[in-house]
């Protein structure tokens, strides 16, 4: 109705990977979790999911919608 | 549980959700043009969108700590909620009901109801909804407040106007705002679109967490083992009093505990109750008439869209014990490792009782047996006699500081809070940027809980209580604007159960009892309904109150051995047998699981003799849409195989049944 979900979804989700990345980046020693630093690959997943839905979005916008 | 310490990426991600969902309240603000597109979503929206939102206007932060604190306490076989209660509930409201709940055209489940019956049936429906529905806003929001009290580290007292404010109060109040905000200007779809964030943060927040647990762990393989020994000693762990052991495999074999008998698995349940109280009365009564959900399903695009609506929700939903199950049970198997250097959060002790508890071990001597009651009693709660026996010889020996007395004594709590067993797996495994991801998604299912009960609340209002009784034949602009109305009044009611649930525990068990009293008939009478034509509207009348009644009666005439004291009398009258004892149960789930199949026996019985004995008042012209036999059958030629709800429906099934085979 009006707004495609994806764009929220997709902003949302693209931001908070970027966080994670940065964080998981510079965060040095304090990030790591059992010695996996977390927060860069799932930063990174997040990121890819996000840029998805946009995608998804994106292509929405161009086929009009069905009655 | 000491507070979190949150790093300022934390509060970005937490700030930046709240954003999100105040900017889509606004987005959508301008497409609310009519009544129906603000209570209702006026039908138009995507299959998936309304599926995950339909399984995640159920899953709110309750059942997410819920689910952890049950994995924790009984194992996998917290499993049959989902695998033999939800899907096949979802499956036959799919298949079978969302024909006439879409058909009809009716804009509620109440609707519905007067179309098939009569009024009395709706406003029944219609008022116990209601109530149900503030009071559940309430307590999901009171939770919140807690838990954001007991997890940011601000004390944010102030006085105004001469009353004093906590923190408790100012949270309370701005995630209820918030909430109010976004609801007020995109109406049911704000609500929806949010649930469905909610759903992504769930997963993905949690997904990580349930990983490196695991992985701490040793593994699946080593979980298990671990939790052999867990339930061959449950004791060990205060799972369960003393003395009690059960087979190896009671924490990871949904079927085989429960086919033991109750005194074979930790719930206390025979599979009896299990497969008809639980999955059939209980899990159907809830999935099939709970117009918070349901309501979901009545937002889809067109008919197949409604149809297939919880069938795209079974699919993430059979797959959810793994989420929210499972962080239970590694937490439980890493208790019980004894190198992981954790345990179940004990319950949270006031200071001032540490205080007292201090003393107590000051002035006492090892050899002094008083001793250990004396310090159950400071602190309140039950304490392990080894370990305070050595805390008070190693004090003797040389003087402990208050603080290692203190870390001694939490040390020694033989008690444990269920509850707090997902922060504390957030607390161990989150670095700074997940830990906000994760409290944040915790946050947005307690926020969107609210949402989905107000949205609900406004529509049952609105169409069947105002319009339906109070104020008929206005414009459709006047009712737009009562939504609105009844919305702020809706979120204000419910921060009053709030604090209603804050002050009273007991007030809130009181309520949940009562919910369970009425949503086990209902089921009942949407059955009888919908595929027989000649039920009528004073036998469902009858019958609906006759199982609500008759759930009470059952309530007050039966308990669970533990609440009975020596003597043979009932300890805690809230927990029922408070008229007589008729028999006993071996634990409170057994005894709701057995009182939903005995009031919805009553409701039907009921309703069938009594429809028998009264005329029908509703023609089968009439009731053409509304009945399985005298409606046309859904055409599904038109799609493809794999798109057809009978289809998927069955699939999702099998799916089901395989999961309970793994996991035999």
């Amino acid at each position: 109705m009006g707004l495609d979900i994806r764009w929220p979804i997709g902003l949302m989700f693209s931001l908070i990977g970027v966080l994670l990345l940065i964080e998981g980046a510079i965060g040095g020693d304090k990030v790591l979790s059992l010695g996996i630093n977390i927060n860069l690959i799932w930063g990174v997943v997040l990121l890819v999911f996000g840029v998805l839905m946009l995608l998804g979005a994106a292509r929405g916008r161009k086929t009009p919608p069905s009655a | 549980m000491q507070p979190i310490h949150l790093a300022w990426v934390d509060y970005t991600i937490l700030i930046a959700y709240v954003a999100f969902v105040l900017g889509i309240g606004w987005v959508l603000a301008r497409y609310m043009k009519t009544s129906s597109d603000f209570l209702t979503s006026a039908r138009s929206i995507p299959t998936w969108v309304t599926g995950l939102a339909f399984m995640a206007a159920n899953l709110g932060a309750l059942e997410l700590v819920g689910m952890a604190a049950s994995g924790a306490k009984y194992g996998i076989a917290q499993a049959h909620f989902y695998w033999v209660g939800a899907i096949p509930a979802m499956v036959f409201l799919a298949v079978f009901m969302m024909p006439f709940y879409y058909g009809s055209k009716a804009r509620s489940v109440p609707e519905y109801l007067k179309m098939r019956f009569n009024e009395p049936v709706r406003a029944l429906n219609a008022l116990s909804f209601a109530v149900m529905t503030v009071f559940a806003s309430g307590i999901s929001m009171d939770a919140l407040a807690r838990l954001l009290t007991n997890l940011l580290p601000w004390k944010l007292d102030t006085n105004v106007f001469g009353i004093n404010f906590g923190s408790y109060d100012i949270y309370l109040w701005i995630c209820s705002g918030v909430v109010l905000l976004y609801v007020l200007k995109g109406g049911l779809t704000s609500a929806i679109y949010t649930e469905v964030l909610q759903f992504f943060m769930i997963v993905l927040g949690f997904a990580p967490v349930v990983y490196l647990g695991l992985r701490d762990a040793g593994g699946w393989h080593s979980v298990k083992n671990s939790l052999q020994g867990v339930a061959t000693n449950p004791s060990a762990y205060y799972l369960q009093p003393a003395g009690i052991h059960y087979a190896p495999d009671a924490w990871t074999s949904v079927w085989k505990p429960v086919l033991g008998g109750p005194t074979a698995n930790p719930l206390g349940v025979d599979w009896f109750a299990v497969v008809f109280g639980l999955g059939f009365v209980l899990s159907f009564g809830y999935w099939c008439t709970n117009f918070l959900v349901v309501q979901r399903a009545m937002a889809a695009k067109n008919m197949t869209a409604a149809r297939n609506t919880p069938l795209v929700a079974a699919i993430p939903k059979m797959l959810f014990p793994l989420l929210v199950i499972l962080p239970g049970m590694v937490a439980i198997a890493l208790a019980s490792m004894p190198s992981k250097d954790y345990r179940i959060p004990p319950p949270i002790v006031s200071q001032e009782n540490y205080a007292k508890a201090i003393d107590v071990v000051k002035s006492s001597s090892p050899t002094d047996a008083a001793a250990l009651k004396s310090v159950s009693d400071a602190l309140g709660v039950k304490v392990s006699d080894t370990k305070v026996t050595q805390l008070i010889a190693a004090n003797a020996a040389n003087k402990l500081s208050d603080s290692q007395i203190q870390e001694g004594l939490y040390n020694s709590i033989a008690e444990n809070d269920y509850n707090s067993v997902i922060l504390s797996l957030l607390k161990k495994y989150c670095p700074p940027g997940l830990l906000g991801l994760a409290l944040t998604a915790l946050l947005a299912s307690f926020m969107s809980g609210m949402a989905g009960n107000v949205t609900a609340f406004n529509t049952i209002w609105t169409y069947d209580l105002y319009q339906a009784y109070l104020v008929r034949n206005k414009s459709d602009a006047h009712y737009f604007w009562m939504g609105k109305c009844i919305t702020v009044v809706g979120i204000v009611l419910s921060i009053f159960c709030a604090y209603v649930s804050k002050q009273y525990n007991n007030a809130m068990d009181i309520i949940q009892l009562v919910f369970g009293f009425v949503n086990a008939p209902i089921f009942a009478t949407m059955l009888l309904g919908m595929f027989w034509k000649r039920a009528t509207g004073v036998g469902a009348f009858l019958g609906l109150f006759a199982g609500i009644a008759g759930s009470t009666v059952f309530h007050a005439y039966t308990t669970t051995v533990s609440n009975v004291d020596a003597d043979g009398h009932v300890i805690n009258h809230m927990k029922g047998g408070y008229l007589g004892l008729v028999t006993q149960f071996p634990s409170e789930m057994a005894q709701n699981f057995w009182l939903a199949i005995f009031a919805f026996t009553i409701c039907f019985l009921a309703t069938v003799f009594i429809s028998l004995a009264t005329r029908r008042t509703k023609t089968d012209e009439q009731l053409k849409g509304l009945v399985y036999s005298l409606t046309p059958k859904t055409v599904d030629h038109n799609l493809p195989v794999w798109q057809r709800p009978p289809v998927i429906g069955t699939v999702l099934l099998i799916a089901c049944v395989i999961l309970n085979i793994i996991f035999w």
